[in-house]
């Protein structure tokens, strides 16, 4: 066969089965792990797909800032697994417990145990609750990170909402990287937009473990226009990063001083999440390196990473990231499942902001893979024109939401 | 897009399979991400799906110049070459 031929030739192991069989194994169903689930079922519907996730619906983090300020619900977030299961997938409701990579097996606390012949880990990221003294999960109940959509989303919300009038609401940033760079500052704005119209004494403080962040220049700018008297920023170097909390006094300690919140929102260090650990696939910086070829792990045979948990070199942490991750995984399985070999990707990261809910700005950037990382296309993507007339952040805006009902109908309708 | 694409791995000519030849070209994949595919999707961003490859190619390219206005469009139009963006028309062309 001329393609086992070219396999061979090419330094590949010699496919294992005949085209079109198979099993691909994938565990996590968010963006990145339905995305690759479905893609590689509607590529080749011989092969056998098996979806392991634990929550039955799973809950948007893009728009979820919406929700905070009450602009939004929290069901508009949620999505279901059945239009996923009627596509032959077959989806299981549960916990993998072990992987076994030498023997190309997964263990579930249901006691079933799945083969597979390439295993997709999709686990999103994880709180570390190690990285910030003071912060954990007993915290989190008293301030919320709502860096995981969902209870946590409508508790932030139901604190801002009981706030008194003149309350200060702060906000924590962690050091990159971290799930959605410009997530924190469409989040402070937003909350400053709440405050300017419902308790205008009151005001926002993001207190930052960096100097620089994603689409700066444009929320600086809106912010002095929109939010002048309602949001602060304080930058690393202005003593911005918090170095401890203490949940039972609301108080946020920098290092040059303390702060104490009617509302705290800590957004705590991050890294992949638990089953990147269980497979072997995360390295020491917490994170998993992959080929930006096929998305295969760079530790471990046969098991692909997508989405929020691999460095994928200048691809930002996002769920249109994630979705088009997970296309050229599921591409490149299908490839070598049949014993060819993948072909090399281009990628394309947009992600949208909301500084106010009719004011959006946007970043993209075009990827492809050069000495083993993937990187941004020289003279492509950047961010939204500053000084832009208000009609196109309105249009940004309307585009940001699109986005999110193209993206969630593509994955999960 | 053509069935008869042909790949060059280490000096050896091989022909994708079936299910290879279905198979976005770079880039492509990506779009879906806010053109939609399915009939249900509500935002204005408009469909690629069963448009001509030639409507598409011209957009693509006057994105890319800057002579058509955009929002992201002509930033990402700049990451792709002409037989990049040629490809990827005619794979939307030949979608249903």
């Amino acid at each position: 066969m001329l393609a086992a031929m070219g396999a061979t030739a090419a330094g590949l192991p010699l496919p294992a089965l005949a085209q079109g069989t198979g099993r691909v194994l994938v565990l996590g169903g968010g963006f990145a792990g339905a995305t690759v689930a479905r893609t590689v079922k509607a590529a080749e519907p011989r092969l056998k797909v098996s979806l392991v996730e634990p929550n039955p619906t799973f809950t948007a983090c893009p728009m979820s800032n919406l929700v905070i300020g009450g602009w939004r619900e929290l069901s508009a977030q949620q999505f279901g697994y059945e239009r996923i299961r009627a596509s032959d997938i077959e989806v299981a409701f549960a916990t993998a417990t072990a992987v076994d990579a030498d023997a190309r097996r997964v263990k579930l606390d249901s006691g079933a145990t799945l083969a597979y012949d390439r295993l997709v880990v999709a686990p999103g990221v994880e709180i570390n609750w190690q990285g910030l003294p003071g912060y954990d999960e007993a915290a989190a109940e008293i301030m919320p990170h709502a860096w995981k959509a969902g209870a946590q989303t409508l508790l932030l919300r139901r604190q801002l909402e009981a706030m008194e009038d003149g309350g200060l609401v702060v906000i924590s940033v962690p050091a990159n990287p971290f799930r959605c760079p410009p997530g924190p500052y469409e989040r402070a704005s937003l909350i400053a937009n709440y405050l300017k119209a419902r308790k205008p004494k009151s005001k926002v403080i993001i207190l930052d473990a960096k100097d620089a962040f994603s689409k700066q220049r444009l929320f600086q700018e809106a912010w002095r226009q929109l939010y002048p008297e309602h949001l602060e920023w304080v930058a690393l170097s202005n003593g911005g990063k918090v170095t401890s909390v203490e949940p039972g006094q609301l108080r946020l300690t920098t290092e040059f001083q303390e702060y104490r919140a009617a509302v705290a929102n800590v957004i705590p260090p991050q890294r992949a999440g638990r089953l990147a650990e269980l497979a072997g696939v995360a390295d020491q910086t917490g994170w998993c390196p992959i080929d930006p070829v096929t998305f295969e792990s760079r530790r471990v045979p046969y098991v692909h990473v997508v989405g929020d948990a691999t460095i994928a070199g200048g691809m930002p942490k996002s769920a249109f990231s994630a979705n088009a991750q997970a296309k050229v995984c599921a591409a490149a399985i299908v490839r070598l499942l049949a014993g060819e070999a993948p072909a090399r990707p281009k990628l394309i990261n947009t992600c949208y902001s909301l500084v106010a809910p009719d004011y959006g700005i946007s970043v993209a950037g075009v990827y492809e893979p050069v000495n083993g990382v993937l990187s941004e296309v020289a003279g492509a993507g950047g961010v939204s024109p500053a000084a832009a007339p208000r009609a196109e952040r309105a249009a940004e805006a309307a585009y940001a939401e699109g986005w999110f009902n193209t993206i969630t109908a593509e994955v999960f309708g | 897009m053509s069935r008869t694409r042909v790949l060059v791995v280490a000096g050896l000519l091989l022909t994708p399979g079936a299910a290879a030849s279905a198979e976005p070209p770079p880039g492509a994949a990506s779009c879906s991400g806010c053109h939609p595919v399915g009939a249900n999707a509500n935002t204005p961003v408009p469909r690629l799906l069963g448009r001509g490859a030639g409507e598409l190619t011209a957009a693509m390219e006057a994105f890319k110049s800057g002579q058509k206005p955009s929002t992201v469009m002509g930033r990402i139009a700049k990451g792709f070459t002409a037989p990049e963006i040629a490809a990827i028309a005619e794979w939307y062309a030949a979608q249903h």
